[in-house]
């Protein structure tokens, strides 16, 4: 069958998303780091049940894990955005309320993920204080 | 579902038929949830960057508050939907990415494949159950 695309979008393979497969490897590379992430942060969470203030603030100032905790945060926030954004593209079918809605999310992603990692450098330099 | 005003029904374009429409499956079923479990994890996530602004603060009454609300009845029920939901997505997740791979297409392995992470989804959820009541009494 012949092709209607141009010889020009062929080359560039990006389709009518616009951005060709990333959207498709960033879900799949983000869901690959998640996989120990999530699991080291489910045993951590676990030894942190009944933990004083203290304790699990100098648990997330450790450089090890609040590494790895600013690795989850920026991985499970950019999964979360790529996934909402597949079902509100499948299932809000206006334009204005799919683009506002896409765009929320977006921002509220953005935002925690933002939150999160400098709240995780405050408490990185302030347990430093609190040591002695 | 798209209001008459919308483009999609003015276009009139065919869309695929909904969910409803098919007699649901095992493998469909799973697959449903999948995307389900995914949305409530993006909102339960909001829960993880709560979490760790409110050690952040470092006002102590705060985070009493915090580990208050999620020790008492309703707080216990998120976390328990929370941590099913995690672990189905998470052996479902690994599921997705062999497929995406190319492996276990087989109508016989997806069947086996669902059952596994079936099981491991009950058994990882009462392993960090038990643990997590372990540490309560410790």
């Amino acid at each position: 069958m012949a092709s209607l695309r141009s010889a020009l979008g062929r080359a560039r393979g990006l389709g009518s998303a616009k951005d060709g497969t990333h959207h498709w490897w960033a879900q799949r590379i983000t869901a690959l780091a998640l996989v120990p992430l999530s699991l080291w942060f489910v045993v951590n969470v676990i030894g942190l049940i009944g933990a004083p203030h203290l304790a699990v603030a100098q648990w997330m100032g450790h450089p090890v894990n609040a590494c790895l905790l600013a690795g989850l945060v920026v991985a499970v926030f950019h999964h979360a955005q790529l996934g909402i954004q597949v079902v509100i593209e499948d299932y809000v079918h206006g334009e204005g309320l799919k683009l506002a809605a896409l765009l929320l999310v977006k921002a509220a992603c953005w935002l925690l993920a933002a939150a999160a990692l400098i709240s995780i450098i405050r408490i990185s330099v302030l347990i430093v204080f609190f040591k002695g | 579902m798209a209001p008459e005003t919308s483009p999609a029904a003015k276009s009139k374009r065919p869309l695929s038929p909904h969910l409803q429409i098919y007699k649901p499956q095992f493998t469909s079923v799973l697959s449903i949830t999948h995307r389900l479990t995914g949305i409530a994890l993006a909102v339960g996530t909001v829960l993880l960057a709560v979490w760790i602004v409110v050690v952040a603060t470092g006002a102590p009454d705060l985070y009493a508050g915090f580990t208050g609300f999620l020790g008492g009845w309703f707080g216990r029920l998120l976390l328990l939907g929370w941590s099913v939901a995690l672990f189905y997505h998470l052996l479902n997740g690994i599921r997705h990415l062999f497929w995406d791979a190319g492996y276990g297409f087989e109508l016989a392995t997806a069947q086996k494949s669902a059952y596994a992470v079936l099981f491991g989804t009950a058994f990882l959820t009462v392993l960090a159950w038990w643990f997590g009541l372990m540490m309560e009494f410790r």
